[in-house]
């Protein structure tokens, strides 16, 4: 069994501004994690090592600084780490991350099992997992909140807003996940200092057979044309407090006009 | 801005793991396990998972392979957060010193492996009902009977008793023979006749579990004698001295856990149109904890490095650390609380609870006044030797 998780490194929420003139995200000189949900996804192929003695696989896509969420995964129990880093791939959206993901699983060769994050902290798209599991042309089934194996195939429980699905599905097949799954378990003392050892060479396009257009922003499907921050709710009744005696009696005023006292 | 200690790299991957372990697991827990006086198993288990239960333990006997000095550092990242976490988490290593200081091969192999992984944990048992300070009055018997020690007593206030699988116990084997008429011993929770106290109610580490061990007619096989018999004050004293710098390390990481709060609060807590830091009072008061509080660690980790240099006296640094330390740790708790004023004496902060827990460390392992009879004894030697 050959499992492979998907993580990417993401802002951490606090750091992240947006830039007044384009709304975009600026993410620079801040601290970098794991997408929360790609932390449950890697506990739920870890958890499956433990279970069931299968090989786990991290990928990235990123640059430089990216190798260290591979870092922080071997720590925890990840067994190899792929760094797939190439200017080629800046702008990839989720059609073209898919794309060089599925790359990357197809020239593994015997993988059976990809779990992906449900979706990021910053893209937020939600598409990557289904993504690569069409250009792998594997079965996918996302917003997972239970996986078990079964006699070579899995039986996993697929989250609806009010309720569940039980789903059966074969073997290769692509799996998304959310927080509802697990928690994460932190690196060991002895992981962590392997995984700063290890040696984490980036995978350019050209090793995964990918001609340079066809990827990055190039290959992107989709453009971003606008963002926009998302319109404050009005914020409700100011009562002047420079006198608490009259503040109360207003307040209590407002309260019974609304009929809540 | 931070002091170099001259960590290698493995010490401060040390720091870091316990750092962020205490971050994530412990902060989000300590308060509820303190009020519930809740034993930190789940943590332990994970800390287990983490290589940490193992850290001071040889990596033939499934630990880390790490000495005083790794030790210390992971206890002071515990110690900022929870002492009643670290003292649960080092009590394990109190409890085994014993047997890595003087057991046979056969008792490291059988004991030492599940402590290192965390599957079991582990307790020392010296202190009785009327021998605390004064350990040569204990009154528990060992009694050879055949293949098999009868012990008979009770021993009182046991970090992790009840909680712990295997206990290092101190009893006498000869009472003629006085100081050394003592023997120590493994005894497993199970074995025939031993029994455990309920829980105390205490002022402080109200998570960590402290209970009475009774042995009535405990059966305790021949060959769970440590050392030899009449060696059980040789072993528990080179125990306490092995152990001191984790106290005294509580105290180092407990004083910056306060120090934290202390300045974080005072950069916002506005009074008088300014935040209270601009005053020149709390400033001095701060400088003079920070300032304890790096001369605390500085001696700890100075003695956590002798004993790793295996010098072969370490009685009176060790004394000096935990003594030293740990007075520390109790006043710059007790000004934490003075700088956050009545919020600091509510338990939404956590310096009450800081304060409270700050206590223990001047009392276990030795009183802060016993810790200066062995730096006295220390000196008269010294200087008796001196030509
Ligand atoms: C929470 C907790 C956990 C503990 N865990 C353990 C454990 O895991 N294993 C274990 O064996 N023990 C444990 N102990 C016991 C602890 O080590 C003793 O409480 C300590 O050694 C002091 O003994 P005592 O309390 O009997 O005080 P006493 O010895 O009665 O001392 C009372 C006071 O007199 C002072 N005093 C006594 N003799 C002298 C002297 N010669 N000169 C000057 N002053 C003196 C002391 O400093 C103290 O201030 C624990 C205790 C507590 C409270």
């Amino acid at each position: 069994m050959h499992i492979v998780v998907c993580i990417k490194q993401v802002p951490s929420s606090i750091a992240v501004k947006t830039d007044p003139a384009t709304q975009a995200l600026t993410c620079t000189g801040s601290d970098y994690l794991i997408n929360p949900f790609d932390e449950n996804a890697l506990e739920a192929a870890l958890v499956l090592k433990d279970s069931d003695k299968a090989k786990v696989t991290v990928l990235t896509i990123g640059a430089a600084q990216a190798a260290d969420v591979l870092r922080e995964a071997l720590g925890r129990g990840a067994d190899a780490a792929q760094f797939i880093s190439d200017a080629a791939f800046d702008g990839s959206d989720a059609w073209a991350t898919g794309k060089i993901l599925a790359a990357a699983i197809q020239k593994l060769g015997d993988v059976n099992l990809v779990i992906c994050g449900k979706q990021t902290f910053d893209g937020d798209t939600a598409q990557v997992g289904p993504s690569l599991a069409e250009f792998l042309g594997w079965p996918c089934v996302a917003f997972v909140r239970k996986i078990a194996l079964e006699a070579g195939a899995l039986k996993v429980e697929r989250m609806y807003e009010e309720g569940f699905e039980k789903i059966a599905l074969p073997l290769p097949a692509v799996l998304t996940v959310g927080k509802e799954i697990n928690t994460p378990r932190m690196a060991s003392l002895k992981g962590r200092m392997a995984a700063k050892k290890a040696q984490l060479a980036p995978i350019t396009a050209a090793a995964l057979g990918l001609a340079p257009e066809t990827v990055g922003a190039q290959g992107a499907r989709t453009r971003l044309a606008k963002m926009a921050p998302v319109p404050r709710k009005s914020g409700g009744i100011k009562v002047d407090g420079s006198d608490a005696a009259v503040a109360a009696k207003t307040v209590v005023d407002k309260l019974r006009e609304m009929k809540l006292v | 801005m931070g002091v170099q200690y001259g960590f290698s790299e493995q010490q401060t991957e040390i720091r870091n793991t316990m750092r962020e372990f205490a971050k994530e697991r412990v902060i989000p827990a300590r308060a509820e396990l303190d009020e519930k006086e809740e034993f930190p198993h789940a943590l332990l288990q994970e800390l287990g998972k983490m290589d940490m239960m193992g850290l001071y333990i040889p990596s033939e006997l499934s630990g880390f392979g790490g000495g005083s000095f790794d030790f210390c550092i992971a206890i002071e990242e515990l110690s900022r957060i929870c002492i009643g976490v670290s003292v649960s988490y080092a009590a394990n290593a109190l409890g085994s010193y014993p047997i890595l200081l003087f057991g046979t091969d056969a008792q490291l192999k059988k004991y030492m492996p599940p402590i290192a992984k965390g599957e079991k944990y582990c307790a020392f048992g010296l202190t009785e009902a009327n021998a605390g300070s004064d350990a040569g009055g204990i009154q528990t018997t060992a009694v050879l009977k055949g293949d098999k020690y009868i012990l008979n007593g009770t021993k009182q206030w046991i970090t992790n008793g009840g909680e712990a699988d295997t206990y290092t116990i101190i009893a006498m084997t000869d009472k003629n023979k006085g100081a050394r008429g003592a023997s120590a011993f493994i005894v497993e929770k199970g074995f025939k006749g031993f029994s455990f106290g309920k829980k105390e109610k205490k002022l402080g580490i109200r998570c960590s579990a402290t209970r009475e061990l009774v042995f009535q007619d405990c059966e305790v096989p021949k060959e769970n004698i440590l050392a030899r018999e009449g060696m059980g004050f040789i072993v528990a004293m080179k125990t306490l001295d092995t152990s001191r710098p984790g106290i005294a390390a509580q105290g180092v990481g407990l004083a910056q856990g306060a120090l934290d709060e202390a300045v974080t609060y005072a950069r916002t807590r506005v009074q008088f149109d300014k935040p209270i830091i601009a005053n020149q009072a709390i400033q001095h008061m701060l400088a003079n904890m920070a300032t304890k509080t790096e001369a605390a660690r500085a001696l700890t980790y100075a003695a956590a490095r002798t004993i790793d240099a295996e010098e072969k006296d370490v009685s009176k640094i060790s004394a000096m650390c935990k003594l030293f330390a740990t007075d520390v740790a109790m006043e710059v708790t007790t000004d934490a609380v003075q700088i956050l004023g009545g919020y600091g004496y509510m338990r939404e902060y956590p310096v009450e609870k800081m304060m409270r827990d700050a206590k223990i460390l001047q009392i276990y392992e030795g009183t802060n006044q016993i810790q200066r009879n062995v730096i006295g004894a220390a000196l008269i030697k010294e200087y008796a030797s001196m030509k």
